[in-house]
C-alpha cells in the first residue's frame, strides 16, 4: 500500500515542483568544468614528438610533421632545426575520451573541453583537422580549483 | 429506439427517418469508444505515468504533447503489416478485429443520459458481461495464430487469468443486481439516483458505498480482465516481449492498442454505472423522482458526468497498474479463485441478507 | 511448411534428430510434450546478451544453460599490446555500471609489482570514488528489479537518483561512465573545490532513495511473493559454485574482501557493517544489496569527513616499466570479487592479465538454480543474481 502512496507522491511533485529532467533541444544542462567532451589543440605548443599518437589505445590520432630550418636566435649562430606540423587529425568515431593523450603531452598541447555537441550525420566527418582542434581551444575552461588539502600543483 | 425519437424530437427538434438513427448511433459508438481510449491514454498512460516517474512525457506533438496519439496512429499506420509464414492468416488477421469488436458491443448497453442510449437492454448487465468474454477467444486466437513459442506462452496464460477472473467480476456485479432489483442499466442508474441511505437522500444511493466490498472486488477483476499490471502476465514484457501480441505490427498492433485501452475506458464506465450512480447527480438535488420527469438538458450534462466518473475510474486503474509489481501466473490464479471468490460470495449473501432485513 | 523440408546440413539433421529424441523421452516418461524455449540474446530481460536455453515441460523448467559469449571483446588478448595507462582505459569497461571499481584491483596489482603504495589521500579517495561506483551499480540494479518484476516506476527513480552520483564522478574525474583516474601511485587529480559538500548532499538524497525502494518494492507483497523462496542456493553450493559478493552473503557465508583482505585502500578507516542473510532466496539476494547500497553511503560520509591531505601522486617515474613478476589482486566489487593476475616482464605494458569477474561465477549456477522453477521466476533469478554480460564475457 505504501507503494502507492510513494507513485502519488511523486506524481504531486512532478506537477508541483516540475520534472528532474530537462527538455533537452530547449534547455540544455551544463556539464562539470572537467567534463571530457572534445579535445582542443594548441597548435604553438606543439613540437610533433608523437608521445599523444603513440600513447592512444585506439590510435585515432594522426600526426605528419616535417623538419625544417628555422633562422638562427643570434647572429653568426646555425640555423636550428624546427619540428613543424602538417597534419594534427584526431578520428573522434575511434576516441575513448580516456584523456591518456592530453595527459602524456610534455608541451601542454591538448586540453579538454566539455562541449559535446558535435555529431555529424557522416562518420568520415567527425575526423577533426588541425584548424577544427584549434577551434575548439576558445571552449577550453580554467582548470577548477582543488579541494581543501590538496598539494599545490606543481607545472 | 423510441427514446431515440424522442431524443431527437425534443433536443434536436427534427425527425429524424430510421436510417439516420441508426447513424447517429453507429456514430456515437465509435465516439464512446475511441474518445475514452484516446483521452486515458493520452492523460494517464503518456502524462500520468510520466508524473509519476519524475518526468514531463510528450512534449513536443502539439501544445504539452497533446497530438502525441495522432502521432503514434500515423507512426503504426505507415509500418510494414507483417504476417509470419508459418501464422495461420485467417485466424492471425481475425483476432485483433475480435478483441475491438466486443468492446464496441459492449459500450452499447451503457447509457449516457435519461434519453441518450444505444440500446435498453432488459439484461443489460447479464449482455455485458457475457459480451465482455468475447475478448478472451481475441486473444486466443493471437497467440495461437502467431506460430510463436512466446506468444503462445502468453495466450495460454491470457485465456487461464481471464477466465478465472470471470468469476469474481460477475459475482461481485450481482450485488449490486440484488441491491437494485433489475439488471437493467438505465433502472440501475435511477436506482441510484433516487435512493436514499438510511433516509439520507442527499447523495443518493451510489453502490460504492453500500457495496464496498463489491466494488473493490470489481476493480480487482476489471484490472485482470484487462491484463493491467499486476496481472499482465500475458503481456509480461521482460519474459514474452509482448506475449499474444508479439507477432503484430501496424495496424493489427494498433487495433490491439486501441482495444486495450478502450475496453479499460468501457470498463470504467460500466463501472461508473454500478458503483457511482451513472450519468446521474443525485436526482433529489433537483427535485426529480422518475425518469419522465428528469429534464432534458440531462441528455447533454450526462455525458460529461459519465466521462468525469470514468476518468475517476481509471485513475484508480492506471494508478496501480503504474505501482505493483506482476504476480505470477499460479499466484493470480490462487488469488482469484481461493480469495475473491469466496469473498464475493459471502458479499453477496450479505447483501441478500440486508435487502431482506432492511 | 514442416521444419524439415528445409535444406540442412547433415550435422544440424542430426542435431534436430536429437534433440526431437530427447523431447520424445520426455514425451514417453510424461506424456507431455516438451518445449524448448531460447531466451534469446535479444530480449528485454537478460542484462545485455546473455541466451539462456531452456527446456520446459508447461511452464516449469527441466533443464537451462546460459550460453554466454555474444559480447566477448578480447580483453586479455587485448591487454598483451596495450601499456599500462591504456589497460587501464580498457579495463573501465568491463563492468560499466561501476566502472571505477574495474581500475582499481589492476592498479593495486601494478603497484604491487612495483612495490609502490599510494599516498594516503589518494588511498581514501580511491575508497570513495570506489563506494561511489558501487552505489551507482547497485541503485540501478534495484531499479532494474522493478522492471524485471513488472514494475515499471522504481527504474525511473534509479535513474533519476544514479544521476546526481554519476555527476559526482563526473565532476571529479571527467568520465560519468568510464573514469579511467586511477593511476599507478595515485589518481590523475585532486577533488574540485565543492565536491566534498555536494557529495554529502548526494549521499543523503540516495538514503531517501533506499527508503524510497524499499516502500514501493521491498514492501509490496506482490514482490515478497514472487521473491521469497524462489532460487534457494544453499550455503555450500554456494561456495562451491564460486559464488561471490552478495550472493554467497546472501546464503548465509559471512565474506567479505573489504575487510578480510586487507588492501591498501581506506575501509578500514571507516566504520561499517557486512550484511548477510540466512535465506539464500532471489528475496535475499535483493535485500542485500539495498543494505549495502545504504551502508557504502555511510561508508561515503564518514571516508569525506577524514580525507588527509597531502600529495596525490606518488613519486613515480614518467614512463612506467614495471618490474618483473606476477601479482594477483582482488576486490570486493559490486558484482562481487574482481580479481587481475598481472604478469609482467618488465617492459611498458602487462605480458598476460587474467581477469577474475565476478558475473561470470554468478552465473554459472544458472544450471544448478533454474532446475524447477517457473517460466516467471527464471527471469526472478536471473535478476537477483545480477550480473552484467560485460562482466562475463569480458
Amino acid at each position: 500500500m505504501k507503494g502507492l502512496g510513494v507513485t502519488l507522491g511523486t506524481l504531486f511533485e512532478t506537477v508541483t515542483k516540475g520534472a528532474n529532467t530537462v527538455q533537452y533541444p530547449h534547455e540544455k544542462e551544463a556539464p562539470p568544468t572537467r567534463a571530457r567532451g572534445v579535445i582542443a589543440l594548441h597548435e604553438g605548443n606543439c613540437t610533433s614528438c608523437m608521445l599523444c599518437a603513440r600513447s592512444c589505445p585506439d590510435w585515432c590520432i594522426y600526426i605528419e610533421g616535417h623538419k625544417e630550418l628555422a633562422p638562427p636566435r643570434r647572429e653568426g649562430g646555425k640555423p636550428r632545426q624546427v619540428n613543424k606540423l602538417d597534419r594534427f587529425d584526431i578520428d573522434y568515431a575511434l576516441c575513448m575520451y580516456c584523456g591518456i593523450c592530453v595527459e602524456v603531452c610534455p608541451f601542454d598541447a591538448l586540453f579538454w573541453s566539455p562541449e559535446y555537441e558535435y555529431s555529424e550525420p557522416r562518420i568520415a566527418d567527425l575526423l577533426h583537422d588541425m584548424s577544427k582542434l584549434g577551434e575548439w581551444m576558445e571552449t577550453v575552461p580554467e582548470a577548477p580549483e582543488l579541494e581543501a588539502g590538496a598539494d599545490k600543483k606543481k607545472k | 429506439m423510441i427514446s431515440a425519437v424522442q431524443l431527437s424530437a425534443e433536443v434536436l427538434a427534427v425527425e429524424v427517418p430510421y436510417w439516420g438513427q441508426s447513424l447517429l448511433r453507429v456514430l456515437g459508438g465509435i465516439v464512446a469508444v475511441l474518445l475514452p481510449a484516446g483521452t486515458i491514454v493520452y492523460v494517464f498512460l503518456f502524462k500520468m505515468m510520466s508524473f509519476m516517474q519524475s518526468r514531463l512525457g510528450p512534449m513536443e506533438a502539439g501544445p504539452y504533447g497533446s497530438l502525441q496519439l495522432v502521432a503514434e496512429v500515423g507512426k503504426w499506420l505507415q509500418k510494414e503489416d507483417i504476417l509470419p509464414t508459418r501464422a495461420d492468416a485467417r485466424v492471425f488477421k481475425m483476432a485483433p478485429i475480435v478483441v475491438l469488436v466486443s468492446t464496441f458491443l459492449l459500450v452499447a448497453v451503457v447509457p449516457f443520459g435519461p434519453d441518450a442510449w444505444f440500446t435498453n437492454f432488459e439484461a443489460g448487465v447479464f449482455y455485458a458481461l457475457a459480451v465482455s468474454s468475447l475478448s478472451v477467444l481475441g486473444i486466443l486466437m493471437a497467440g495461437w495464430a502467431s506460430a510463436n513459442k512466446y506468444s503462445l506462452l502468453g495466450g495460454l496464460r491470457a485465456a487461464g487469468q481471464l477466465i478465472a477472473y470471470e468469476l469474481p467480476m460477475v459475482l461481485a456485479v450481482i450485488g449490486v443486481i440484488i441491491q437494485a432489483e433489475t439488471m437493467n442499466l438505465q433502472q440501475i442508474v435511477l436506482a441510484q439516483n433516487t435512493g436514499s441511505i438510511f433516509g439520507f437522500d442527499g447523495l443518493g444511493n451510489p453502490y460504492v458505498l453500500t457495496q464496498f466490498v463489491g466494488f473493490i472486488i470489481f476493480m480487482i477483476a476489471v484490472q485482470a480482465e484487462l491484463t493491467q499490471a499486476p496481472f499482465d502476465m500475458p503481456i509480461a514484457e521482460s519474459e514474452l516481449v509482448s506475449g499474444y501480441m508479439t507477432e503484430y505490427s501496424g495496424f493489427r498492433f494498433l487495433i490491439f492498442f486501441i482495444g486495450e485501452f478502450a475496453t479499460a475506458g468501457v470498463f470504467a464506465l460500466i463501472a461508473s454505472v454500478l458503483f457511482l450512480g451513472g450519468w446521474g447527480i443525485p436526482f433529489a438535488w433537483f427535485g426529480w423522482t422518475d425518469i419522465d420527469v428528469v429534464a432534458n438538458w440531462m441528455n447533454l450534462v450526462g455525458p460529461v458526468i459519465m466521462i468525469t466518473k470514468m476518468m475517476l475510474v481509471a485513475f484508480i486503474i492506471m494508478w496501480v497498474r503504474f505501482s505493483y509489481p506482476r504476480f505470477r501466473e499460479d499466484q493470480l490464479q490462487r488469488f482469484a479463485w481461493k480469495v475473491l471468490i469466496p469473498l464475493s460470495l459471502a458479499n453477496i449473501a450479505a447483501t441478500s441478507i440486508f435487502k431482506v432485513v432492511m | 511448411m514442416s521444419i524439415t523440408d528445409r535444406v540442412l546440413g547433415d550435422r544440424q539433421r542430426l542435431a534436430y534428430i536429437a534433440s526431437q529424441a530427447a523431447d520424445a523421452r520426455l514425451n514417453v516418461e510424461l506424456e507431455t510434450e516438451g518445449m524448448t524455449l531460447n531466451i534469446g540474446p535479444q530480449h528485454p530481460a537478460t542484462h545485455g546478451t546473455l541466451r539462456i536455453i531452456a527446456r520446459l515441460d508447461g511452464e516449469q523448467v527441466v533443464w537451462a544453460e546460459p550460453s554466454c559469449g555474444y559480447m566477448h571483446r578480447g580483453y586479455e588478448k587485448l591487454a598483451e599490446v596495450r601499456t599500462y595507462p591504456q589497460v587501464t582505459t580498457l579495463v573501465n569497461r568491463i563492468d560499466w555500471l561501476g566502472s571505477f571499481a574495474n581500475e582499481v584491483p589492476f592498479i593495486l596489482a601494478a603497484e604491487k609489482l612495483m612495490d609502490v603504495e599510494a599516498p594516503a589521500r589518494a588511498q581514501h579517495i580511491r575508497t570513495i570514488l570506489f563506494e561511489l561506483s558501487r552505489i551507482a551499480n547497485v541503485s540501478l540494479f534495484l531499479g532494474d528489479l522493478g522492471v524485471q518484476m513488472g514494475a515499471i516506476t522504481p527504474v525511473f527513480f534509479a535513474f533519476r537518483d544514479r544521476e546526481y552520483v554519476l555527476n559526482l564522478i563526473e565532476g571529479a574525474t571527467g568520465g560519468r561512465f568510464h573514469p579511467n583516474f586511477d593511476r599507478i601511485g595515485g589518481l590523475k587529480d585532486d577533488l574540485p573545490k565543492g565536491w566534498i559538500a555536494e557529495t554529502k548532499a548526494v549521499m543523503k538524497k540516495l538514503r531517501t532513495f533506499c527508503d524510497q525502494i524499499e516502500d514501493l518494492l521491498f514492501g509490496n507483497e506482490i514482490f515478497q511473493s514472487r521473491t521469497r523462496g524462489i532460487g534457494v542456493i544453499p550455503r555450500d553450493v554456494a561456495l562451491q559454485y564460486g559464488l561471490s559478493g552478495a550472493n554467497l552473503r546472501a546464503s548465509g557465508v559471512d565474506w567479505d574482501l573489504r575487510r578480510d583482505h586487507p588492501l591498501p585502500m581506506a575501509w578500514n578507516k571507516a566504520d561499517w557493517k557486512v550484511w548477510t542473510h540466512p535465506d539464500g532466496d532471489s528475496f535475499a539476494r535483493c535485500w542485500i544489496r539495498l543494505q549495502e547500497t545504504r551502508e557504502a553511503t555511510k561508508i561515503v560520509d564518514q571516508l569525506i569527513d577524514t580525507i588527509p591531505s597531502g600529495p596525490i601522486m606518488a613519486k613515480v617515474p614518467k614512463i612506467i616499466k614495471v618490474p618483473e613478476g606476477e601479482a594477483w589482486v582482488s576486490t570486493e566489487n559490486p558484482l562481487g570479487e574482481m580479481g587481475y593476475y598481472v604478469v609482467s616482464r618488465g617492459e611498458l605494458g602487462p605480458f598476460r592479465v587474467k581477469i577474475r569477474s565476478a558475473s561470470f561465477n554468478n552465473i554459472s549456477i544458472a544450471p544448478w538454480v533454474l532446475r524447477g522453477v517457473y517460466v516467471p521466476d527464471i527471469v526472478t533469478v536471473l535478476a537477483s543474481l545480477y550480473f552484467i554480460l560485460g562482466d562475463i564475457d569480458r
